[in-house]
């Protein structure tokens, strides 16, 4: 099999159709792809060229159409490439099945694109302006396909390393790239490789955490489904690297796309000899299993999802030994995120050297978020270390929509914290948040605008992390759920002075008594909000007020007269016809009627009503 | 699925299901977890005889196997219904205002969170994240996820899973 090396160079940009004879009609195929009902679409396509015989209709240009996965613009779905040999690829955004006879009849056989459908200018911002280097082939190629993997520099890292390199040289290479951890903590990978390498054992093994339970988080997700060889790549030379005789891959079940996609993955890769027995020819042997998760956000720290792996209830223990040492089945067991092992095939064909001069001093590479919330294009984007806040939010974002004010973007999860508008340009490390008092985490960002209060942010959080808390120490099993007392207690207007006292204390002693991270972390949130949004407390507990009127206990269901436009779109939605108003007259709401549903302050554009 | 009420009763359980499970898992290690899912798979919750049947074949106590059971929250112990609402309840779903649509849910199903509709038609679930923050709010029936819905949308899905019955 030629697997010739393919530049990587500006793998943003989807490649002139040259080498293809073939127009393609690609399909965005991940979940958010399929849920806006991109099979159909896919399904409509495959019907139709089929129907028209396009083979005869445009001569001798043969059309397929393609599965890709997930391309990160979810919002947008469902995508659609058009590729015309010798002409770059156009994108159709928000394709329904209805649309397809006329992108065939037009772009396809007269070779004049829909212009109206194509996408908008938003859609390149978003997209032309990141970096995808682990994304690079994401929503470019079918994921059930290895050969397209192959063709686009797949297993080349694989073959590199078998050949030429000794485990010494994956582990100093890894190590040089200053790659670090993309679960959360950014322990540097190569380090951990190098440790996991010392001991030897007649079993050893290497895992990939794909329990990616963060609320807000899919780029693992994603990654898995739309590129899920790559991922493979990375764990079989960490595999090499450390001596490793077998493999997991410890998944959440709520991603059956990305299972399906993992299991035929692993499939392909035993077909083609890159994985199995002597991969490649060589003398290393490795075999990759995947596990199926049950539903236990814990089970993402590193000694519970080892403990899940073995069957038993997933509860993190004492360290050490560390995993390195005796994980699991008192194994040597060295345990990296997904998108750490698909940052390793690239680091191995480009090289150290090439790799570390992106990103910042300490954090190298680039890091995958997933932007979600109140945002105008919610989605997955990838950049450098070191990008600002500012720039994702507003440049690829494209900002908050509905003339709504930035207020704070929420970084991390349930283990990290809210930052807000004053630090919008602040350069995005792990250093530089954990100072800020958030987090990595997996990446999840979230953005909020003016209406969402922070009070009711941080015991959102909370009720997650008491929920999730395993119930094995104390100070996170009962911390956390009297902390989220307390918040619920404010966002019921029963605040008291003392409490923001209490909760700090409470969330340093959480923090240095918790066994695990998930309690070590849990009262970030509480945190960052306290130290940035302490005012919204304050108004909770002293005068009884919501300033974004998010509580519904707090709410007053007053209309404030500056703000409101009357647009009447209270008074249309108003179940008891409690409000009045008209188009010369402010709204007004009768408290005898209203039953408190909260509708008008929803469907009001103009935070008019409080 | 299927939880057909019958098999509540003990003495219909088909035992010959689970022990095609446990014969298949037969020489992978840590197979619990794997075997309480093919076995939930088939029976739609892990009915009593069947955990026993595990922890014999597997030489543990019930206890742990329960144990293991209840520390999960995709395992249930007691009979669901025919589709199963899962409303996202993740950070990106909570600020695009997810608390509406469980709202939704409880009105039209008349059910609470881990209920069951009387017809054994409907389980209603809240999850933290189903990972499609993208297209939030996000509604999963069964193995569908449902992207950027309203409550009003949720109407229409809901009526159409009604209609088609079971």
């Amino acid at each position: 099999m030629d697997t010739k090396s393919v530049p990587l160079e500006n793998k943003n940009k989807i490649e002139k159709n040259e080498n293809e004879t073939q127009s393609v009609v690609a399909v965005c195929l991940g979940t958010g792809g399929i849920a806006a009902g991109g099979d159909k679409v896919f399904r409509k396509f495959e019907d139709e060229i089929k129907k028209l015989g396009l083979d005869a209709a445009v001569g001798k240009r043969v059309c397929r159409t393609a599965k890709t996965g997930c391309r990160g613009l979810c919002a947008r779905d469902v995508l659609v490439d058009v590729t015309i040999p010798g002409q770059e690829a156009l994108t159709y955004e928000k394709v329904t099945v209805d649309m397809v006879p006329q992108i065939i009849d037009e772009h396809l056989i007269k070779n004049t694109p829909v212009n109206k459908w194509l996408a908008k200018e938003d859609y390149h911002k978003f997209y032309d302006t990141q970096q995808r280097l682990v994304l690079a082939n994401s929503g470019i190629i079918d994921p059930e396909n290895v050969d397209e993997y192959i063709a686009r520099g797949g297993y080349t890292a694989l073959k590199k390393v078998l050949k030429t390199m000794t485990q010494q040289d994956v582990i100093q290479e890894i190590k040089k790239s200053g790659l670090r951890g993309r679960g959360g903590g950014g322990f540097p990978t190569g380090e951990k490789w190098a440790s996991g390498a010392k001991y030897s054992a007649d079993e050893k093994f290497i895992i990939c955490n794909a329990d990616e339970g963060d609320p807000g988080a899919f780029m693992d997700r994603s990654l898995m489904e739309s590129d899920p060889h790559a991922v493979l790549e990375g764990m079989i030379v960490g595999g090499y690297a450390i001596d490793a005789t077998s493999g997991y891959i410890y998944i959440r079940a709520e991603y059956p796309l990305a299972v399906k996609r993992l299991r035929y993955a692993i499939q392909q890769a035993k077909e083609r000899g890159f994985l199995g027995k002597n991969i490649l020819q060589s003398d290393y042997s490795l075999d990759i299993f995947v596990k199926e998760g049950a539903g236990a956000f814990v089970c993402g720290e590193s000694t519970a999802l080892q403990y899940s792996i073995e069957g038993k209830r997933g509860m993190p223990r004492t360290r050490p030994p560390q995993s390195v040492e005796a994980g699991l089945w008192d194994k040597p067991t060295v345990l990296n995120n997904v998108e750490t092992f698909g940052n390793v095939p690239i680091i191995i064909n480009r090289g150290a050297d090439w790799y570390s001069q992106i990103g910042t001093e300490k954090s190298k590479g680039t890091k995958i978020f997933s932007l979600t919330g109140n945002i105008k294009n919610p989605g997955l984007i990838e950049v450098p270390m070191g990008a600002t806040i500012r720039q994702i939010v507003f440049d690829m974002g494209g900002g908050i929509p509905k003339k709504k004010k930035f207020k704070a973007v929420q970084i991390g999860g349930p283990s990290g914290g809210c930052l807000p508008e004053s630090l919008l340009d602040s350069p995005i490390d792990y250093e530089s948040l954990l100072s800020l008092g958030a987090m990595m985490g997996s990446g999840s960002f979230v953005v909020v605008d003016e209406t969402t209060c922070m009070v009711d942010m941080a015991r959102f959080f909370m009720t997650f992390c008491a929920g999730e808390s395993c119930g094995k120490c104390p100070p996170c099993r009962i911390g956390t759920t009297l902390m989220l007392d307390i918040l619920t207690r404010i966002t019921q207007g029963q605040g008291e002075e003392k409490d923001l006292e209490v909760l700090e204390q409470m969330a340093d002693e959480i923090k240095t008594m918790s066994l695990c991270g998930l309690g070590q972390s849990a009262p970030n949130p509480v945190k960052s909000t306290l130290r940035y949004f302490k005012d919204e407390y304050i108004a909770h507990i002293r005068d009884k007020i919501c300033p974004t009127a998010t509580c519904v206990a707090l709410h007053r269901y007053e209309v404030v007269p500056e703000k409101c436009t009357k647009c009447q779109a209270c008074v249309r939605n108003c179940p008891v016809k409690a409000i009045s108003g008209s188009t010369k007259e402010v709204a007004f709401i009768n408290k005898e009627k209203c039953i408190k549903c909260n509708l008008c302050y929803e469907k009001c554009n103009f935070m008019a009503i409080k | 699925m299927k939880t057909n009420e019958q098999s509540i009763k003990n003495e219909t359980i088909d035992l010959s299901k689970v022990e095609r499970i446990l014969e298949y898992y037969k020489n992978t290690r840590g197979a619990v977890i794997p075997i309480l899912q093919k076995a939930q798979a088939e029976y739609g919750f892990l009915p009593e005889p069947v955990i026993d049947h595990i922890a014999q074949s597997l030489n543990m106590s019930a206890d742990e196997i329960i144990g293991v059971a209840t520390f999960y929250a995709q395992f249930h112990l007691k009979p669901r219904g025919h589709h199963i609402v899962k409303v996202c309840c993740g950070t990106a779903c909570h600020v695009k205002n997810a608390k509406a649509l469980s709202s939704k849910v409880r009105e039209k199903l008349k059910i609470n969170v881990n209920e069951t509709t009387e017809d054994k038609l409907f389980t209603f679930e809240e999850v933290s994240c189903l990972g499609a923050c993208g297209i939030a709010p996000v509604v999963m029936i069964d193995e569908e996820v449902h992207g950027e819905v309203s409550p009003d949308k949720l109407n229409d899905v809901l009526d159409n899973y009604k209609k088609s019955g079971v």
